[in-house]
Parts: structure tokens; sequence; C-alpha cells
């Protein structure tokens, strides 16, 4: 008896530990890293919050299947971000890493991804050269190309006739790109260009230098902590309402409340605003507000894009998730109802998309608002995908 | 020029007083109970996250100032009370690892209370305007700055180098056994040193507050530039701190200022593009580097 008991037991365990790769199949895991903790712990609860909203409406199911998200914290680092996908890889087995704030930490991170065999779906940082002679099919880019946004910028400005402009940007890698998109589409004269160093929080001294110089507008790229700081030293200095400010990452749904009438009237330009007309957005805003009690960032919209275009692309080969080239095929489809509307990829698989010129306002009931004014760009291509060699 | 080489002082000056309300507290506790304390910068948060809490609490500035003011007191004194005690007999590397534990510990907590996000902090109308002095138009909150901090080093002065707690505080710092065998009760003035050490920390962050980002985190942006100076003026004097804190303010506002200008005229202006926002931002750190070479207890060590 003891031995049957014995046996059947073995044989349980047995069938037990067979099944379970077949079970594994059954379901869809992602790797989402992002930066949770520290000063810019606030842009990945941001994603993280939109990841869940996602999976909310979606049922908790990727392409009909169960789902595991492993959320990764990157803690802005390139070194920590590739150790994070190296252990979303090899130990949580992982069929997409998704993600990503920082575009350094992105060109770390997606090579590990890709070289893996593994699909890279990037949904924030556009690094130059991941659109160009670096790019990869297995890496989606489901938020911009970095040089898209200030292009935008400098295109309304130029038509605007606006010229002596003084240019401000951190310096670094996406600092250096902000600027140069936003030269390739301005034709006036600029006064000065100015690299502060990455994470410098106080900007009076810069500011004494741009009052001298008496340019005619201002253009900074400040993302983060370094946007709420220089633009309430901008205002205390006196030169909101003097000298207009342009800017491109620096003002959104994070920064408006802290930064408070300081940011009233600052023009923007983006590829996506809380008040983009369409049915996936006004679902996307108003769950969003409802489960979180705030207003979604782009970064947020751009992951809940991210997920809806994985389950479309899972949909899409029914299940199949080993037939990875198959699962790229259909996520260049776009085929799903993204926040932004209707939009394309790329030979480069990045988005052809339209951008538009925000402005902070007030609206009806006195809060501060991100408002679109006009459309600045239809179906606009980044100015790298010549340089990449996919073809589709 | 001129003008704006004098604007450019006010900035330098102005920064100075800031990093010097950190430094003080941080090169006392030191030089006097040989504790390295990474959570400096926490303190410094924590002032600054109390005064938007209070100042929102009871809707006046001055009163938000003083509640938070007493509030980082008191918290620095538990936190000398709990964690730190424990720490004085323990080496170097020790007292790194748990005050950088307490880092994230206050980094966490202040995001379950408060969030993430920045919160929003505003000045007073009274003290949101500027200043006219001939053609330079100065904030006046930054010139508040200024004279607040210039009146802390006096006080601090008068109470280190004319009181019988300065007394005390000067004889720690150059022989603590010493002290200690003549019947002083170190721990209480460990305690008072650490609590009046958080306030400084504090009343810098609550400066701070409607100009920079109230944010988690906050403490470490400032924090490194801290241990410059104290490594510049020399570890536990007061007179050192005030000294590095005054230069480094200056050299790092006036290089970012002029560096790159100055290097347009020698070089081409492409060659300083490149080299003057990275030179500029380096500036500081070759100071110190400079200083250790030269001086390697600082420029007013505490031992003299």
């Amino acid at each position: 008896m003891r031995k049957i008991m014995h046996a059947a037991a073995a044989a349980g365990l047995a069938l037990a530990v067979a099944a379970l790769p077949a079970a594994a199949q059954q379901k869809v895991r992602i790797g989402f890293i992002t930066t949770l903790s520290g000063p810019q712990g606030v842009i990945g609860e941001h994603m993280k919050n939109s990841v869940e909203l996602a999976l909310d409406h979606l049922g908790r199911k990727i392409g009909g299947l169960d789902v595991e998200v492993i959320y990764g914290d990157d803690q802005a680092k390139p070194d920590v971000g590739k150790q994070v996908a190296d252990e979303m890889i090899k130990k949580h087995n992982v069929d997409f890493v998704a993600g990503v704030i920082w575009s350094n930490v992105m060109m770390a991170v997606s090579p590990a991804v890709t070289g893996a065999g593994k699909i890279m779906v990037g949904t924030n940082a556009g690094p130059s050269p991941l659109a160009g002679e670096q790019c990869h099919e297995l890496h989606v880019n489901v938020s911009w190309q970095n040089d898209q946004t200030p292009e935008a910028m400098g295109k309304y400005m130029s038509d605007a006739g606006i010229t002596d402009v003084y240019v401000m940007a951190p310096n670094y890698q996406a600092g250096k790109d902000m600027v140069t998109g936003f030269k390739r589409f301005f034709k006036g004269r600029i006064v000065d260009e100015v690299y502060t160093k990455f994470g410098q929080t106080d900007y009076q001294a810069e500011i004494s230098q741009l009052r001298a110089k008496n340019p005619k507008a201002v253009f900074v790229f400040y993302p983060g902590g370094m946007g709420i700081q220089f633009l309430k030293q901008y205002d205390q200095a006196g030169l909101r309402g003097k000298i207009p400010l342009y800017s491109v990452y620096t003002v959104d749904e994070i920064s408006l409340p802290a930064v408070g009438e300081a940011a009233l009237g600052q023009w923007e330009t983006r590829f996506w605003s809380p008040d983009l007309k369409n049915p996936a957005n006004e679902k996307y805003v108003s769950d969003y507000r409802k489960k979180f009690g705030k207003w979604p960032v782009f970064y947020g919209a751009q992951s809940y894009d991210g997920i809806m275009l994985i389950d479309s692309a899972v949909r899409a080969v029914k299940g199949n998730l080993k037939d990875t080239k198959a699962l790229v095929r259909a996520m260049r489809q776009a085929n799903f109802n993204s926040v932004r509307g209707k939009f394309a990829f790329n030979n480069n698989n990045h988005p052809i998309q339209n951008f538009y010129l925000l402005r902070a306002e007030k609206d009806a009931s006195g809060e501060l608002v991100m408002k679109i004014q006009k459309t600045v760009f239809e179906n606009h291509k980044d100015a790298y995908h010549q340089d990449c060699k996919l073809k589709w | 020029m001129i003008g704006l080489v004098f604007e450019q002082a006010l900035n330098g000056l102005q920064l100075g007083v800031t990093l010097f309300l950190m430094a003080a507290g941080l090169t006392l506790v030191f030089g006097i109970m040989n504790l390295v304390n990474l959570a400096h910068g926490s303190l410094y948060m924590v002032g600054a996250y109390l005064w938007v809490a209070f100042a929102k609490l009871t809707g006046s500035y001055v009163a938000g100032v003083l509640l938070a003011l007493l509030g980082t007191l008191a918290v620095g004194i538990a936190v000398e009370l709990v964690a730190l005690r424990t720490l004085y007999e323990r080496d170097h590397l020790d007292q790194v690892l748990a005050t950088f534990g307490l880092i994230l510990f206050f980094n966490e907590l202040v995001a379950m209370i408060w969030g993430r996000a920045a919160l929003y902090a505003a000045l007073p109308a009274w003290l949101s305007g500027h200043v006219e002095l001939g053609e330079l138009r100065y904030p006046l909150y930054r010139l508040a700055i200024i004279l607040v901090g210039l009146a802390v080093a006096a006080l601090l002065w008068w109470v280190v180098v004319r009181t019988r707690l300065g007394m005390l505080i000067r004889a720690g710092a150059s022989n603590r056994t010493m002290v200690a065998a003549l019947g002083v009760n170190i721990r209480l003035l460990y305690t008072v040193v650490f609590g009046f050490g958080a306030a400084l920390a504090g009343l810098a962050g609550i400066m701070a507050g409607p100009i920079y980002s109230v944010q988690p985190g906050m403490g470490e942006l400032i924090l490194i530039q801290v241990f410059v100076v104290i490594v510049i003026g020399g570890i536990g004097s007061i007179r050192g701190a005030l000294a590095g804190a005054l230069i480094v303010g200056m050299v790092d506002t006036l290089g970012r200022a002029f560096l790159k200008p100055l290097l347009a005229t020698f070089w081409s202006p492409v060659v300083a593009d490149t080299a003057g926002p990275a030179l500029a931002s380096m500036l500081i750190y070759m100071l110190m580097a400079a200083v250790l070479a030269l001086r390697p207890e600082g420029l007013f060590p505490a031992r003299a």
C-alpha cells in the first residue's frame, strides 16, 4: 500500500513538473523597467499606474492569455537598468521588456534585450542611435524619437517669426539631442546656447546671464525636478511675462501642480495631451483620474499604449509567443486604439505621428492644465530613419 | 558688465550662505562626534517638507517657518537618540552604511506621507518682489536668504566663541576624551549639537523650499557640495565651514557664469561651448583636489 502511495505521489509530481512548461506557455510575461525610487520615482509611479489601468481595461489578460507583469526599478542608472533587464530575461523568462524613461538607460537596456532575442517595447526614451544606425528589428518604440518634439517647437517658433532666442538645456545626451532637433527646424537667430550641469538645482547665475543678453524669447529643455526649479526661479527673477518661455518636456501634468501660477502661459510641444479628442484617450484620462485621483501625464499615456500594443500583437499571432518576428510584424500594424489617435510605424519601428502646440492655462474650475492650441506637424517622421537598414 | 559681475557675486554669496547653513551642522557633528552623517541632507528635506505642511496648516509663512524649525530640531534629536547613539564607537564605514540607510528611510517615509510628486511651495507676497539697485534688479527673497544666512553665521560665531556651550563645543572638537574626563555630560552635548545641526539643515531646507523643488531625495543633490565645503574648510571647524561655503558658492557661480565667455576669448567659441560647461561643473572638485594636495587638513583645521 505504502509503495503504491509513493509511486502515485511520484507520478503526480512528475506530471506536475511535466505540466509546468505547458502552463508557462499560456502566460504572457512582461518585464516593465522604470524609475520607481529617488527624485524621479514620480514618473515611474505614473507609468506603473498606466500599465495597471491598461490591464484593468483588458480584463487582466494580454491577447486573451493570463499575464504577469514584473516591475523593475532602474534607479535612473544605465548599469542598474541593464542588470534588471538581464534578471528579467534569465530568471523570469519574460517575453517582452517594456518601459525605460532615460535615453542613457535605454542605450544599455535595449541591446541586452534584443541580443537575447526578446522584444523591447520602449515607452519613453527615444535616443537617436536606436532610431538610426543601431536600429533593431526587435526594438519597437511606442513613444517618440527624442528630436521630434523640439523639432515641432523649432518649426512653430520659426513660423511665428520669433528670433533672437536664448537656448538652455542640461549637459547630457538628451539635452544635446533636444537642441539639435530644435535647430533642425528653427531658422531664426540664436543668441546663445547654454548647457547646465545635469541635476542642477539653482539657475540664478544662468538667469542673470540670460537677462544680460536681453533675448526676445527663451527655449529650454528641463525635465523633472530641474524644470520645476527653473520655472520657479525664472518667475522669481521677474522674467515671466517679460521674455516668453518655450519648452519641451519641462511643463507637464507632474510639474504643473508643483510650479503653479509660475507656469501660466507656458508653451510646450507634445504628441499627446489629456484634452486630445478621441474615445480611447477620453476613456484613459477619465478612468485614470477616477482610479488615481490626478491627471495622467504623457509618460503614462505612452506606457498605456505600450501594453495595448503588446495586447494587439499577441492577439494577432494567436498567442504564439515563440515567433518574435511575427509579433513585431503584428506590432508594426499599430492595430489598436491609441490614446494619441491613429498612427503608423516607420521602417525603424518608431512612430510617424502628429505633434501639437500646448499652452498652460486655467480650466473652468481654475485648475492649471495643458491645452492643445494647434497641430504643428502631421504624420511627422524622425530625422534618422534613413540611416536604419531595416526593410519590411 | 560691472553690474553683471556684482549681480553674480550676490548670487555666489547667496549659494554660499545656503551651503554654510548645511555645512555648519555637518562639520560640527563630524568634528565633535567623529560621525560621518550622510543623512544630513535628509534633515534638509524634512525641514522643507515640514515648512510646506505647517505653512499650509497655519496659513502663515512665519508660523510655518518657526514650527518647521522646531519640528526639524525634534526629528534631529530623535534620530540622534534612536539611531546615531549606537554608532559613535563604530568605524566610519559602519556609520556611512547606517546613515545611508537613514537616507533611504527618510526618502521613503516622505514619499509615503506626501507622495512622490514635488509639492507646491510658493513665496508669500511680501517676499516675492524685487529690489532695484541702479540697473540691478535682484529678487527680494534671495536677498533675504543672504541676510538670514549672514545673521545665523554671526549668531553661531557668538555662541561658539562667547558662550559656555560654545566653549564645550570647541573643547569637544579638540579633545573629546579630555572633555568627558572633566565631568562634562558628553552624551547631552552630542544630542544638543546634533539637534542644532539638524535645525540649521532644516533652516536651509525651509529657505530652499520656495526656489527649489520640494520632493523626495532633494537633500542628496546639495549634500555632495556640502561635503566639498567641509573638506575645503577643514573638518570640524565652523570658521572653515563659512570660508569653504563662501569660496565654493563664489567659484561655482562665477565659473558657471563667466568661464564660457572667458574661454571663448582665448580659444574658438566651439571649444568654449564644449569645455565651458564641463569645466564649470568640475571647478569646485578641482578646487577640493588642490586643497587636499596642498593642505590636507583644510584651510582652517579645527585642531590646529
